[in-house]
């Protein structure tokens, strides 16, 4: 069973430089290349120098090991580096790790990174038929022979039910979040889709992929690389920018959890794991949903975004659909992953510090709390980050 | 588009606009035999004022057996220039026909054509290559009687289909991944049984098969034969991307057994567009391949 007290990370660590390359379908150069130019941007960002930095933290499926990274980015010794496992459930379990090495003194001044080509290379939409026989292939394994080969599919068998449960379309529950991101990234000169709004008949038209997943409940591929800088919330006070607060932090794992094939448990209408991250959250920031102003919830597929809400307790079970449409909470406002860039969830926390220094494209005003999330249908994580102050 | 490939292109549309072939000349007048030929031939009613057919235009200009002549400089050129590049095939694509005066017999066609766009690179099934459009305006004496554009694809042929061997090797289901902690649920499936786990601790049903159980954390356990009865718990339909073993589209089910855990298997004997959760199912063996036999479950009520 999980912790259900605050814990003491709260508030002792912020967010002081967002760095990214540009997102592109064919980066042309390699993913260590990708990681070095983000790292280095959000090190301006910050007004830090690679001397500055004594921790570094990715993801497992990063290819680039903190060591080379460094090596390659003029960073010198390093007395903390640490790697977060699960694909997109890490992001916002980075910035947990950094902060808490900060809280504890074990680092001052730590990097977050995520980089890859995940479009002109390696492309996880395009399905997996082989697995070793190891604990994690044999989980996996059990799908394979079947044909359920790709992230889409194993979302879908999800989403299948949860839209049986509640009696809803799917059209009609799927496609405001879709919309809403597009929308976003209309106005978003960084996103892909900068400019290409679609209408809900458009994302009803586009072509299934698994149904009930159509081509627009499906987020891009993307090459790029995203990083943040994370300090102690007092040292963040004295550079560059606004500080964005980490006002809590948390990581989870639910009960009989899978990676992406969670289907032999409960009801399939949720997502445990990120009740597991929610009520963590709530409990340390003392905050309650409606005290949210920004939600920066992680989007690859749309039903999983409508799961969140429900999770997080922004709306009742099954209600997620109506919130999005009604537009009661600001979603997305880089463009999420369906629209901007699909980064492992990544530049949706940048997107959570823009908000809180007053520099997103989509500003909601006076954005002073912001709920960023990381993978789901993985173990996972979130952030609540906060304006100083 | 490689920078190849803009190479060829603006090489090739250096030759829009100008002739593919000036002064042609329709090999006979328009006469009575070939319109009541071509009138029968294609089971089209003779016009009553003895004029040809509006859509027999082409028929006055076609090149013979012998095959066209009059092609100009600029057309043999751009033609060979697609050639070195590969492209070496052609197809008549489509045409377009403007018809502005009825023809009769006695009228003497000549024509000049024009080639008139290049597309950049294009790939189709059939190959890669440009699309030309030439348009012919064909007259009598000084007069404008109709236009012809014209549609061809010179291409470079894609590759051959692999050969059936190869294709068979690589359309193989990917197989089950086991390891010391499923075998025994894949050697029941040897026997044609289906099985899965009960604890010896506290009696709870356990699938997929782990070394120990996630209610009570014991690690004694006995394997117990499913009875196969079923329903669909949830289920997919797969549309894309295509992989060469399956066949889109085609349905995946969640499949909650009597005993009440739930596995991922195919749902067969309905189309992918019936299966529908809470459908009860029957289990069966399936050999989908010739070594490889799974567990699937059979609709069991006509669709």
């Amino acid at each position: 069973m999980s912790r259900s007290a605050p814990d003491r990370l709260g508030g002792r660590a912020a967010i002081a430089g967002i760095g990214a390359t540009k997102f592109s379908k064919d980066s042309g150069r390699s993913e260590l290349k990708l990681a070095v130019e983000a790292v280095h941007a959000a090190l301006d960002d910050a007004g830090l120098t690679p001397a500055d930095v004594d921790g570094m933290v990715s993801f497992t499926m990063d290819t680039s090991p903190e060591i080379t990274v460094a090596q390659a980015a003029g960073i010198g010794e390093l007395s903390f580096f640490s790697r977060i496992h699960y694909g997109g459930g890490a992001a916002c379990a980075t910035v947990q790790q950094a902060a808490m090495a900060v809280a504890t003194g074990i680092a001052e001044t730590v990097v977050v990174y995520r980089a890859f080509n995940e479009r002109s290379g390696r492309r996880f939409g395009s399905g997996v038929t082989r697995r070793e026989p190891s604990a994690e292939g044999v989980a996996l394994g059990w799908a394979l022979p079947y044909g359920l080969l790709t992230p889409a599919s194993w979302v879908a068998m999800a989403a299948q039910r949860y839209l049986h449960t509640y009696g809803l379309d799917a059209a009609e529950a799927l496609g405001p979040v879709a919309v809403t991101a597009r929308k976003h990234a209309a106005n978003n000169p960084n996103a892909y889709f900068y400019e290409r709004p679609i209408t809900l008949a458009e994302h009803a038209a586009s072509r299934w992929i698994a149904e009930p997943l159509r081509l627009l409940d499906c987020c891009q591929e993307t090459d790029g690389g995203q990083a943040l800088v994370i300090t102690s919330a007092e040292r963040a006070r004295d550079l560059r920018q606004k500080p964005a607060v980490i006002t809590a932090a948390a990581q989870g794992a639910g009960r009989a959890q899978e990676q992406m094939t969670s289907f032999y448990r409960d009801e399939l209408t949720g997502l445990p794991e990120m009740g597991v991250v929610a009520r963590q959250l709530w409990q340390t920031s003392g905050l309650a949903p409606g005290e949210v102003d920004v939600g920066i919830l992680y989007d690859h597929f749309t039903p999983f975004v409508l799961m969140q809400l429900e999770e997080f307790g922004f709306c009742g079970p099954g209600e997620a659909a109506a919130f999005v449409r009604e537009e009661r909470l600001p979603l997305n406002t880089h463009g999420g992953q369906l629209g901007e860039a699909y980064l492992h969830g990544m530049n949706g926390i940048a997107e959570g510090v823009r908000q809180l220094r007053g520099s997103s494209v989509n500003q909601v005003p006076d954005a002073a709390r912001v709920l960023v999330t990381a993978g789901t249908g993985v173990p996972t994580s979130g952030l609540l980050l906060g304006a100083d102050g | 588009m490689s920078q190849d490939d803009d190479a060829l292109h603006e090489r090739l549309k250096a030759y829009e606009g100008k002739s593919a072939g000036e002064g042609g000349r329709g090999p006979d007048p328009v006469n009575d035999p070939m319109i009541r030929h071509w009138c029968e031939a294609l089971g089209h009613p003779a016009p009553p004022d003895g004029s040809a057919p509006a859509t027999m235009l082409q028929v006055w200009t076609m090149a013979g057996y012998n095959g066209p002549t009059g092609r100009s400089e600029n057309y043999l050129e751009m033609f060979r220039l697609l050639d070195e590049a590969g492209c070496t095939s052609i197809v008549a694509t489509d045409c377009e026909q403007e018809y502005l005066r009825p023809l009769r017999p006695g009228d003497e066609l000549v024509y000049d054509s024009v080639i008139e766009t290049v597309s950049p690179r294009k790939t189709t099934k059939l190959g890669s290559g440009h699309f030309i459009t030439t348009r012919m305006e064909l007259r009598v004496g000084d007069e404008t009687v109709g236009t012809h554009r014209f549609r061809v694809f010179k291409y470079a042929p894609a590759k051959a289909r692999k050969s059936s061997e190869e294709a068979a090797t690589k359309a193989k289901r990917p197989r089950p991944v086991v390891n010391r902690d499923n075998a025994g649920f894949w050697e029941g499936v040897a026997d044609r049984k289906l099985l899965f786990q009960r604890c010896d601790g506290c009696r709870t049903a356990r699938f997929p098969w782990l070394p120990g159980c996630n209610s009570c954390g014991s690690q004694e356990w006995t394997a117990e034969e499913a009875s196969g009865d079923g329903t669909v718990y949830s289920y997919v339909v797969m549309h894309h991307p295509p992989f060469p073993a399956f066949d889109p589209p085609y349905a995946v089910g969640l499949i909650e057994l009597a005993e009440g855990v739930r596995m991922i298997c195919n749902v067969v004997g309905v189309p992918y567009d019936k299966v529908r959760i809470g459908m009860p199912v029957r289990l069966e063996f399936a050999e989908v391949e010739d070594d490889l036999v799974l567990p699937v479950f059979r609709a069991e009520e006509a669709v």
